[in-house]
């Protein structure tokens, strides 16, 4: 038996009938970490004793026979979410040697699930970023081929999951940064409902659009943890009280949405065809297929590269080299305190998030805020009534995750904007709150695409219970 | 296009300190993103504009709730520059 192969479901049944323990399943994804994250850079730390610790500690609690799904399962966790103790670097030279002095709620309640945490997984500097290769630590490489990305910004999670260097992993989604990964990683990818998780402890991006969520080999395993991290927290008030209950939704007379503007030109052929494919299968299993549409979809990227930006630039102020992070870089002496803030954040951060915090900050300022921001937050309300107006007809959304296949390392990252051009299906649903998943749909050759789902707010149920279906008719 | 002396200027309102290569780079990267923006002036306005409350959140009451005395000595722990339990910056003026 592969120990790193198991799912949660199939591990937790090999604790359960003592055929390894805790222990073991640890050592061997770190071994397997030792001899394979050099070449696909998924880990920017391993953080070995402590899983080793924790694993015994899991073992101890499995010995007394109660223990939960989760209890002594490795899993990984993006470098943007706080691990008490641990260096917490959101890939950016500013958080080099940031050590987070708390835990994040998610962090707290898969600690007291029992679950061991292998590492912090790499990742967009600061999330920003579709393909991973913005990390100031190098890009992610894709376990399928090592030439392509592997997806951002939880290229880590998406890759460490594939490559079984986890059994799962935590990532967070502002515009697709849990599902691009895992389409292009071929694994699962769960964007919750805004609000269904709560955000204390991860490095903030754009506040109205953050989520954190799972990334995981199965349906299953997403659904598991999406359970234990999702409910009403106290430190983050954006969180929502709901109770996640697993429930069944047939496929057979399920409405299913295709969105007529999201199969036109820039789509690549090959992604078409394994999407269509999909929806066959769900309609062969009797769901009901009805072509919707979403007037303003044609605006979504430009109002997202907008609000993001804005938020962005105002998130990200608190790196002034005062409180924490680089501070008056060596061999730039600092004078006085703007110079301190100029040298610091010149230094400490990227030219993606530079670029980013320019144009918000270009944005919200004097002249410029009713023809942008003000604007795009007008458009965000019309995308939220296209999907609201889209859900009187159907139960969910069927689209893809990419419009393209994995690009290779460096294809687009001397151009911006045709980079952000890749999130083009996966905004809007930030945009609206709205939860949606990346199922593995099919692979063109060797590359993975990943079908999207889209589900109402706070019915991650559904969308999981027919994802469920559907990866059972769906073998490649 | 955005002219260098605005990128120069943004950049110091956003406190970031842009070399040479940087200013010419992001000149050329933000007049292609404002531009692209430039199709939001296509969209219709709402008929009328929601007030957001469908995001959620509550202010929660300004109070000091108790934490750990270790949480604030690594807090503390993570400034550059300090003196006892002080954080020291450089000259304002």
């Amino acid at each position: 038996m592969n120990l790193t192969e198991l799912t949660i479901k199939q591990a937790h049944e090999g604790l359960k009938n003592k055929e390894f323990t805790s222990v073991d399943l640890t050592k061997a994804y770190l071994e397997k970490i030792k001899k394979l994250d050099k070449e696909i850079n998924a880990y920017l730390s391993v953080t070995e004793d402590l899983a080793l610790a924790q694993a015994e500690e899991a073992d101890r609690k499995i010995l007394t026979g109660e223990f939960g799904m989760l209890c002594g399962i490795p899993c990984a966790i993006k470098d943007a979410i706080l691990v008490e103790d641990q260096k917490c670097t959101a890939a950016s030279k500013m958080l080099e040697n940031y050590v987070a002095p708390y835990n994040a709620t998610v962090v707290k309640k898969l600690r007291e699930a029992g679950a061991v945490i292998l590492g912090k997984t790499n990742t967009d500097e600061f999330t920003m970023g579709g393909s991973g290769e913005n990390s100031a630590f190098g890009p992610t490489k894709n376990p399928h081929d090592k030439t392509r990305v592997a997806g951002g910004s939880s290229s880590g999670s998406g890759a460490a999951v594939a490559a079984n260097l986890a059994c799962f992993a935590l990532g967070s989604d502002t515009g697709g940064s849990i599902r691009m990964p895992s389409s292009n990683c071929g694994v699962v990818g769960l964007k919750p409902t805004y609000g269904a998780v709560s955000r204390y402890g991860l490095i903030a991006h754009a506040s109205s659009l953050d989520q954190i969520g799972p990334i995981a080999k199965t349906i299953e395993d997403a659904e598991i943890v999406f359970k234990t991290l999702s409910g009403k927290d106290k430190m983050d008030a954006t969180s929502a009280n709901f109770e996640f209950r697993i429930s069944n939704f047939e496929l057979k007379g399920c409405r299913i949405g295709v969105p007529k503007e999201y199969f036109v030109k820039g789509l690549d052929p090959k992604v078409e065809k394994i999407i269509k494919n999909a929806i066959k299968k769900a309609e062969d299993a009797g769901a009901e297929i009805i072509e919707i549409s979403l007037p303003n979809a044609e605006f979504a990227l430009a109002c997202y590269y907008i609000i993001v930006p804005c938020e962005a630039s105002a998130n990200l102020a608190r790196f002034d080299g005062i409180r924490y992070g680089l501070s008056g870089p060596k061999g730039y002496p600092a004078k006085d305190l703007l110079d301190v803030y100029l040298k610091s954040r010149g230094k400490g951060l990227g030219p993606e998030v530079k670029r980013r915090i320019l144009i918000g900050t270009y944005a919200l300022s004097s002249g410029y805020y009713d023809a942008y921001y003000k604007k795009a937050q007008e458009v965000r309300q019309l995308i939220r009534q296209d999907f609201e107006k889209a859900f009187e007809k159907v139960d969910m959304i069927f689209c893809p995750v990419s419009p393209v296949l994995p690009v290779k390392l460096g294809e687009k990252t001397d151009d911006p904007l045709a980079m952000y051009l890749m999130d083009i299906y996966t905004i809007s649903v930030n945009l609206a709150g709205l939860p949606a998943l990346s199922l593995p749909a099919g692979k063109a050759g060797d590359l993975p695409v990943g079908l999207q789902i889209i589900g109402n707010h706070f019915q991650e149920n559904k969308i999981l219970s027919v994802a469920e279906q559907i990866e059972k008719s769906i073998k490649f | 296009m955005i002219s260098k002396e605005e990128v120069e200027h943004i950049a110091k309102l956003a406190r970031l300190e842009l070399t040479e290569n940087e200013v010419e780079k992001m000149q050329k990267d933000l007049s292609a993103i404002l531009d692209y923006f430039n199709l939001l002036n296509k969209a219709p306005s709402p008929d009328k504009i929601l007030q957001e409350n469908k995001l959620g959140g509550q202010a929660r009451k300004d109070e000091i709730l108790p934490r750990n005395a270790s949480l604030t000595e690594k807090i503390m722990a993570a400034a550059p520059d300090k003196k006892d339990d002080y954080i020291k910056v450089k000259t304002i003026l």
